[in-house]
């Protein structure tokens, strides 16, 4: 973990300045661009019996399989109002390709170091857990993800 | 790490693992100046390379190596036991230290004095003392020297002959192998579109694409061949450690011992290989260490002092064949009970109602080793059981059989390819699934009201499938709370109509899965199931189905371990297994199935690759043949038991036998049930295609001669091959004693068609006429059970007649029996194979052949 953590500084360093956002009930958040592959609109998936509710189901991407995670439940936010279409956010990890269901994408930025801001007090423990960095931009705050925390299946808060 | 120095890793590890292979050839041949001539040139090539380098501690350790093959190419030093084992112990001290090396990308600290020393006492020490021999000589068991003392007065290297290269290297590449899973996923992907394309067509009735839409199908089917073709590897990769295995385990233990490997080049999916190497290595380790004896020990047996471990490797309708077979004492039934019963896994009560065959099986469990001493060898408790279960994690299975006589054999049975395997599609509820075809015994059709079939034990529910209770398993019930969005199922509890039970062969046992649906069967891509979903043990992965929607693929051992039916160990089957043998006669697992206007038919199960149903859209018409496209190859259709006329659309059901690469498809009009019976022929066939008639469950049932539709299917092919007879097709003459014609007629068209050139006779008193008028065979194969003169005598016979003394004689017994075994062995049967087990009968036959040829 202690060689991950290291690399991942490496990393924000190269790449924080260009982040994909996408908003969540009303909050912004924000992933490296270089762990996105594709922007899609939500599509209809098949189901996975017995898996864990944040897990919605798995599509076809040109033949690849993409599993769905519903990211309001992973970061255990209320459900989205039923009939709201929402986008899918697609990463990669690994040799895995992962859906991230967002309400809406936003724009690509750049967000510069001097943006950074320390972690909120009355930030909710799991989003905490999941954040690699807060920021503020454009007059509000975006919430920057750690993908592996993300979608590690070990974390407490797996749901 | 920089490429040159990966490159250097990756060569220099291959070399060296040549160079293994190479130096165990040289001490068998030590004459061999080509054999020498290679092995020198590898290794001057890995000091070269570590010259360039700069790699001094590697260099000077292969350098000193170098000098004593120098020596040895002069003809200054033999190659006698000695100086091969000081050349591997050099290359042994390469390899650790280039692991080493990989670790920490530079050479570790350290001195190889010693070692150096001693390469170098036998260098120089020879150079003094010309003609030395003696394996006891001073030099190589002598300390060494300091590693500078020797060093330079040593001669260079004559580098003109090391110039010819292999031309082997200049006709392949070395490719990544994420680049061919890649490769693999894009054909993937155009397979799906090729099928989404065709499903499209299908729907016009005249369309202009018509005919270049077939030429894609074609190309994208040969395509998808050919790059899982650049995944396969020989098994012979996995094997290239055993013979130095092998020889340092003869030297070890002071025993003598023959490595025969056949079938080396069968090839199978780079994957499989990794997953099947350890577990191969282990047993070649148990069978010289606890099968095979002391030369003494041999010798008092009445054996050849050495033994012999066998490894050999064959396809076997779509799965891997592995056999390894020591030709040593065999199992000691009284050693595992003992065993069995001090590691408390049994009872001597418990123990005592089990057959031997039975008892054997403890050797699976967990933690048990039957070696008295635990020695660097084995019996360190990694036994048999991580064995199995790694087999069995790849959807494989292992059998093993022991005597006495006979020695150990492990049969294991692996699938070709982990990344394509064929699959039943299932659904429930609206889900659908895929399940491996390969775990897949057979499936029962539950009629509508369940509760006939089904009894509850102790809450469970159990299918009696001929006589025998099979586990239940609800998938409904597993999968837990209904689909939303879905229409309210039949919910008063009772399943609807027409589910089935899908009998599957788990661990040791079986289980049978309730579905609702049961569609067809696909080869599907597996894709492993993401970590995020790693604890849903019902899952072994998932896949993309044909139209593109996405499946998860069903693991029978996880859905086994949800319902709490754990099956452990294998005394399960075995108890199943030894209760088919244990019935007197042979009671075979029958094929009943109805075609024609003429009743029932019946051919063993065991002759049957798969059932099948084919769309007869698909099939194509050649003058009077049929032929469909199956698994990639073609295959031929026989119309059985009517005027030979086929249906042009539909599905109808599909017999197909594998017959050694060429498959045949008996198309019928329904299956209709396997039993459990015997296969007496009761009234001989008249009709071309029957063998006769027998009594199936009360009903006559007509027994399909195979060999003649087999014959027929590939005629023109057989009809070739007898005019060339001595071509190359012919791979050498068999005579077959036979008494009983259903076996008769089942063997000779089969072994015609792997290329022999079949005498058949009915009894031994034929058999002697023929020896008597001066005829020659390469092989004779006997069944043991004869009318007039039993195989023994006949046996006896033979190997006291004059021309035929040197002609191997395979036995063909009809249920093992041990002591029939002692008894072949002495009378002159070189083989003693069961004569339903049609491979066992091939392989029989061509060992023998290249022995015979091989002594020539």
């Amino acid at each position: 973990m202690m060689a991950g953590t290291a690399s991942r500084d490496v990393k924000d360093v190269i790449q924080s300045h260009a982040i994909v956002s996408f908003w969540l009930a009303g909050q912004q958040f924000g992933l490296p661009i270089g762990d996105v592959r594709e922007v899609l609109s939500s599509r209809p998936v098949t189901r996975i019996p017995l898996a864990s509710g944040a897990i919605l189901g798995s599509f076809n991407l040109r033949g690849r399989i993409v599993t769905v995670v519903d990211m309001r439940r992973r970061l255990g936010m209320p459900p989205r109002e039923s009939g709201a279409d929402g986008v899918t956010v697609v990463v990669e990890r690994g040799p895995e390709v992962f859906g991230l269901a967002v309400d809406c994408a936003g724009d690509v930025l750049a967000l510069a170091a001097e943006d950074r801001e320390r972690t909120p007090l009355a930030v909710d423990p799991r989003l905490r857990d999941f954040a690699s960095n807060f920021y503020r931009h454009a007059g509000h705050s975006l919430v920057l993800l750690d993908i592996d925390r993300l979608l590690n299946h070990n974390h407490p808060n797996g749901d | 790490m920089d490429d040159l120095l990966n490159e250097f890793l990756t060569e220099t590890n291959e070399s060296l693992s040549v160079l293994d292979l190479e130096l165990v050839k040289l001490e068998q041949n030590p004459n061999d100046p080509d054999l020498l001539g290679n092995i020198f040139r590898l290794l001057h090539t890995i000091k070269g390379t570590c010259g360039f380098l700069r790699l001094p501690r590697l260099e000077m350790v292969a350098h000193a190596g170098e000098n004593v093959l120098v020596k040895v190419r002069d003809g200054q030093l033999e190659v006698t036991t000695e100086v091969v084992s000081l050349i591997l112990e050099c290359l042994d001290q390469i390899r650790s230290i280039l692991a080493a090396l990989e670790q920490s990308g530079g050479e570790p600290p350290g001195h190889d004095g010693r070692l150096v020393g001693r390469l170098n006492d036998l260098s120089v020490g020879c150079a003094e003392q010309a003609g030395w021999t003696d394996s006891d000589a001073g030099p190589v068991a002598g300390l060494g020297l300091p590693a500078e003392s020797a060093a330079t007065a040593l001669p260079t290297v004559d580098d003109v002959a090391l110039s010819k290269e292999p031309g082997v290297t200049s006709q392949s590449v070395r490719v990544r192998v994420d680049l061919l899973d890649h490769l693999m996923t894009l054909v993937s992907e155009l397979v799906l579109t090729r099928n989404q394309c065709l499903q499209h067509l299908r729907a016009q009735s005249e369309s202009d694409l018509h005919a270049p839409l077939q030429r894609l199908d074609r190309i994208v089917s040969e395509l998808q061949e050919g790059v899982m073709k650049t995944r396969m590897q020989p098994i012979s990769n996995a094997w290239v450690k055993v013979p130095r295995l092998v020889r340092d385990l003869a030297q070890d233990l002071g025993k003598k011992i023959d490595l025969v490997m056949t079938g080396a080049d069968t090839e199978l999916d780079r994957q499989v290989l990794e997953l099947i190497t350890d577990p191969l290595t282990h047993m070649v380790r148990n069978s010289a260490d606890h099968g095979l004896e002391l030369p003494e020990e041999r010798r008092a047996a009445g054996k050849p002092e050495t033994g012999t471990i066998r490894l050999n490797a064959c396809h076997e309708g779509g799965q891997i064949l592995i056999e390894v077979a020591d030709d040593g004492r065999g199992l000691s039934v009284e050693r595992i009970k003992r065993k069995a019963v001090e590691q408390g896994l049994a009872t001597p009560a418990e123990l005592s109602a089990l057959s031997e065959r039975q008892v054997m099986q403890y050797i699976f469990e967990p933690g048990f080793s039957t070696a008295d001493v635990i020695t660097s060898v084995s019996g360190r408790g990694v036994g048999m059981d991580v064995v199995k279960t790694n087999i069995e994690k790849i959807g494989g299975t292992i059998e093993l059989s022991s005597s006495k006589a006979e020695g150990t054999k492990i049969v294991m049975k692996i699938p070709l390819t982990l990344s394509i395997i064929p699959a039943l599609v299932v659904a429930c509820r609206t889900e659908r699934f895929a399940l491996p075809q390969l775990s897949v015994l057979e499936l029962v059709r539950l009629p509508a009201n369940p509760e006939q079939v089904i009894e509850r034990i102790d809450g469970r529910m159990m299918l009696r499938l001929r006589d025998r209770p099979v586990a239940l398993v609800d998938l409904r019930e597993l999968l837990g709370a209904d689909p939303p969005r879905e229409e309210a199922p039949a919910s008063d509890g009772t399943p609807a109509s027409g589910r089935t039970a899908i009998i599957s062969q788990v661990g040791g046992g079986r289980v049978g899965i309730i579905v609702d649906q049961v569609f067809d069967t696909q080869e599907i891509v597996v894709k492993p199931v993401p970590s995020i979903l790693s604890d849903i043990k019902l899952f072994s992965g998932n896949t993309i189905l044909g139209d593109g929607s996405i499946a998860m693929i069903l693991d029978p051992n996880g859905i086994a371990v949800a319902a709490g039916h754990v099956v452990t160990g294998g005394r399960r089957t075995d108890a199943e297994t030894s209760d088919q043998v244990g019935r007197d006669g042979e009671a075979l697992s029958i094929l009943v199935f109805r075609s024609g206007e003429s009743g029932l038919k019946a051919v063993p199960l065991s002759l049957v690759a798969r059932l099948e149903e084919i769309d007869l859209g698909k099939v194509e018409r050649n003058h009077d043949q049929f032929l469909v496209r199956y698994r990639g190859q073609s295959m031929p259709l026989v119309r059985i038991g009517s005027s030979g006329e086929l249906g042009k659309e539909g599905y109808q059901p599909v017999v197909v036998f594998a017959n050694g690469g060429r498959p045949l498809g008996l198309v019928v009009d329904e299956i209709v049930d396997i039993v459990e019976g015997h296969m007496a022929i009761e009234l001989a066939g008249s009709r071309p295609g029957c063998l006769g008639s027998t009594t199936i469950a009360g009903q006559s049932t007509d027994i399909v001669d195979v060999g003649y539709y087999l014959s027929q299917a590939y005629g023109q092919w057989l009809g070739v091959e007898r005019r060339t007879g001595g071509g190359s097709g012919n791979m050498g003459r068999v005579l077959l004693v036979e008494d009983s014609p259903f076996f008769r007629d089942f063997l000779s068209p089969l072994l015609t068609t792997a290329g022999y050139e079949v005498t058949a006779v009915e009894g031994a008193t034929e058999a002697l006429e023929l020896c008597a008028a001066g005829k020659n065979y390469d092989v004779i194969v006997s069944d043991i059970e004869l009318a007039q003169m039993d195989g023994f005598k006949f046996a006896e016979t033979v190997k006291q007649s004059t021309n035929w003394r040197e002609t191997p004689l395979v036995g063909l017994h009809s249920h093992a029996d041990p002591s029939d075994m002692a008894r072949g062995r002495p009378v002159g049967f070189d083989h003693y194979v069961a004569r339903s087990d049609k491979n066992a009968v091939l392989r029989a036959i061509q060992s023998n052949l290249t022995q015979v040829k091989g002594a020539a």
